[in-house]
């Protein structure tokens, strides 16, 4: 009997579970917003301003989106995850989805019951140190005291790249960023890892950035990218496909300035399919017809999110690196639009 | 034969204590140099406190008010003292303090909303005012149930008519109460009230709350639950807590010395399931977990579900606290409560209670100051309190390096809170002591 009733509630939570996840679309579409979950802070892909609205590479990826469906950028409302609870907001619908700095793994793709929709940042882990050691080359680091944030992936990504170059190490623990940042500074340890992306927080943040190179070499996978839930298709094909169309868009040649002036039509005929100046690729999706123009225009095509939040514009000064589209070298490509 | 050389005719006026032992010199003397082993440990700790001093007072007094960055910051530095040493950027608090006291819902994302968060505290001063200081008039409780009502509609927002609806249901229910207690043994009049107001609020209240709302059309803009952060979620959070967890908390300690075996075993169960999990857990599972198994229709608000556990984990705590107190006191008094004549509850209000309370003070008050400070663990489940700020504040590239500027400020924040708190107790069990000393 007590063993029916445990199982019955376990049923009518997986009920519940299968239910929330139907039809994200028409639920967002209900509500008038999106609920895209973020970070509660990480430099340059999700802060607030002084006004205390939400900006960063990521946020405008939520705000294309916002575009997309509702024609209105603002039409978002952020949910502040943290690592620990994203997962579980996400799959109890706290979130449409996650733009959230998550690394694409196949545990959390299989075992997590979630769907990674695309890569929006190919970050890795990279090194950092001082100008004056006079090292180009992570190659050349043979007996480098390193500081290393405990208990991290990085930390195994690092003993893995030394023996791998056939190079010893000295590691010098710390507990996070903060007190890193400090030894660094102070000279008691000559190399700093950790992921490339906020590698060059840190580095914007010392107090002679200039006097610090970030070294070539990345050492690790870490493909961050939007998050769905398992088992809505029509849902993640409208994230997947939103990310294209930024990412397609900077192929073509298609801006921010320009895109309402090539929406009208023109001879290229992938720009015109895109944009929805020929054929259906909108209704489709159940969007507009001209769902890729509001998004473009809403935030620029990728490369111009890229430069305007975490580029080498900006204070974090981040290269395009594998981020750079395929024709120029990087990672970045969108499937065909037809 | 009167050759007595010298007969002193007066006592001699008093002499001052001599000098190296009065004054600061005598409390040294005494306090700091009185053996080699104290002297030494002084010096050390007057060297340590000195040098602490002397790399603190700079850094704090020298600091930067005017800046709009961390760089413009040490640029301004540079100018000024070209030392290469690091003073404070205070600037990061004249930029964001309105963000870290008044969170995103008041601060500037709704320019103008401060009066807001700064009415509804001032309002729960002047409702504590007759709890905390009994010889202030009666009619001041008035407030204290106004209160109940107007702060929760001052945080979240929406049409004045919701709280005066629900005000005036449990106006009507008091009233009902009487009457039915005149008619039936007072027990039952509580259940009957209780099952009324149940049925108020299912029928009653959106009929009454139209009606309202038709003669008073005053609306506040609504504020999500998920935006309230900052001091003002600190201060929601405690207040609820400390108010709320404190009759909870001694109804649970009545019920664990109970001869009622239910009574005293649900008690019992309930304040150790409660005390044998730590509170993060807790208010992971509230707002995380929970989700899973109820509706996705059902939106179990995050602000409200970390309300009511912290109220039973502080009343779990709290209640402990007054079974010391409860303990302490001699058998005689409840013997002699009998013997008056006094039923159960008019013993433990009129005899008991009040002294084991008494006793409790301090250790209830140091409850209620750790569970305010707990209400930083609300971070867990992103819910920005005013650590969650500082972080989401450092993760803006203007200010990405800031870590001692924004904890001082927030730590002396918390400290103002905590040592009113403090010298309230001592207030307080300093008018109550009733031994002779």
């Amino acid at each position: 009997m007590k063993k029916s009733v445990f199982f019955g509630a376990l049923a009518f939570a997986g009920l519940a579970a299968g239910a929330s996840s139907a039809a994200t679309l028409d639920e967002i579409k209900e509500r008038g917003k999106i609920n895209c979950g973020v970070t509660e802070g990480t430099l340059g892909f999700s802060s607030r301003d002084a006004e205390g609205k939400h900006q960063g590479f990521d946020v405008e990826f939520c705000r294309a989106l916002g575009a997309a469906i509702f024609d209105d950028p603002d039409a978002v409302e952020y949910v502040e995850l943290s690592s620990k609870n994203r997962f579980t907001a996400l799959s109890a619908g706290q979130a449409d989805l996650l733009y959230r700095t998550t690394t694409w793994t196949f545990s959390r793709d299989v075992d997590l019951k979630t769907s990674f929709v695309g890569i929006n940042y190919y970050d890795g882990q990279g090194f950092m140190v001082p100008k004056s050691l006079g090292v180009s080359s992570a190659k050349e680091l043979e007996g480098a005291t390193v500081c290393i944030e405990t208990g991290t992936t990085t930390e195994l990504n690092l003993s893995d790249f030394f023996r791998v170059n056939g190079m010893s190490y000295e590691p010098l623990p710390v507990g996070g960023t903060t007190e890193a940042k400090a030894l660094f500074e102070e000279g008691a340890c000559d190399v700093y890892t950790t992921d490339a992306s906020a590698l060059a927080g840190v580095r914007a943040s010392l107090k002679d950035p200039s006097a610090f190179v970030i070294l070539p070499e990345i050492v690790s996978k870490e493909p961050l990218g939007p998050t769905v839930r398992h088992g809505d298709n029509e849902w993640e094909d409208i994230v997947r496909w939103t990310q294209n169309a930024l990412v397609a868009a900077e192929e073509l040649g298609v801006t921010q300035a320009n895109v309402a002036e090539m929406a009208k039509g023109g001879d290229n005929p992938e720009i015109n399919r895109l944009l929805g100046a020929e054929g259906s690729l909108g209704e489709m999706l159940g969007l507009s017809p001209d769902w890729a123009v509001k998004a473009i225009a809403a935030t620029g095509n990728y490369g111009e999110i890229f430069e305007r939040n975490i580029g080498e514009s900006t204070p974090i000064g981040l290269a395009r690196g594998l981020n750079a589209l395929w024709t120029e070298g990087g990672l970045q490509y969108s499937p065909p639009f037809r | 034969m009167s050759d007595i050389g010298y007969v002193r005719t007066e006592m001699l006026g008093q002499l001052p204590p001599p000098g190296n032992t009065v004054g600061i010199v005598g409390w040294m003397r005494s306090n700091l140099f009185s053996s080699v082993s104290n002297t030494i440990l002084t010096l050390i700790a007057a060297a340590f406190v000195v040098n602490l001093l002397f790399s603190m007072i700079p850094w704090i007094f020298l600091g930067v008010w005017n800046a709009d960055s961390l760089s413009h910051c040490r640029e301004i530095f540079d100018a000024k003292y070209g030392d290469g040493r690091e003073y404070a950027c205070w600037a990061v608090v004249r930029d964001r303090w309105d963000q870290i006291i008044f969170g995103y819902s008041f601060g500037n994302l709704n320019e103008g909303l401060y009066w807001r968060p700064i009415l509804g505290v001032l309002l729960i001063f002047v409702s504590i005012t007759p709890i905390l200081f009994p010889n202030t008039s009666r009619w001041l409780y008035v407030a204290t149930f106004a209160t109940l009502f107007l702060y929760p509609w001052l945080i979240w927002g929406g049409a004045l008519a919701g709280p005066v609806t629900a005000a005036l249901i449990f106006i009507a229910g008091y009233f009902a109460f009487r009457a039915l207690a005149k008619a039936m043994l007072p027990s039952f009049a509580l259940g009957a009230t209780i099952v009324l107001l149940a049925v108020a609020f299912l029928y009653l209240q959106a009929p009454i709350s139209s009606v309202i709302a038709a003669i008073l059309p005053i609306e506040l803009q609504p504020v999500a639950s998920r935006e309230i952060s900052g001091f003002v979620l600190s201060i929601t959070i405690g207040v609820v807590a400390i108010v709320v967890s404190l009759p909870i908390a001694i109804l649970l300690a009545l019920g664990r010395q109970s001869d009622l075996l239910i009574v005293n075993k649900l008690s019992t169960g309930f304040i150790e399931i409660i005390r044998g999990v730590p509170l993060i857990t807790l208010i992971f599972v509230a707002t995380v977990l929970l989700k899973y198994f109820l509706p996705s229709s059902f939106d179990l608000d995050p602000v409200l579900a970390v309300m009511i556990l912290v109220t039973l984990f502080t009343a779990a705590y709290i209640a402990e606290v007054i079974r010391g107190g409860l303990a302490a006191l001699s058998k005689g008094q409840k013997e002699a409560a009998d013997s008056l004549g006094l039923n159960y509850w008019q013993a433990q209000r009129l005899i008991i209670l009040p002294q084991a309370l008494k006793i409790s003070i301090p250790g209830i008050v140091s409850n209620f100051i750790s569970v305010f400070k707990d209400t930083t663990l609300v971070s867990i489940v992103a819910l920005n309190d005013p650590l969650g700020i500082s972080d989401s504040i450092r993760s803006n590239s203007d200010w990405n390096g800031i870590v001692w500027e924004l904890y001082g400020f927030i730590a002396l924040v918390f400290w103002i809170f905590c040592f009113g708190m403090s010298r309230y107790s001592l207030y307080l069990e300093r008018k109550l002591r009733t031994d002779h000393r």
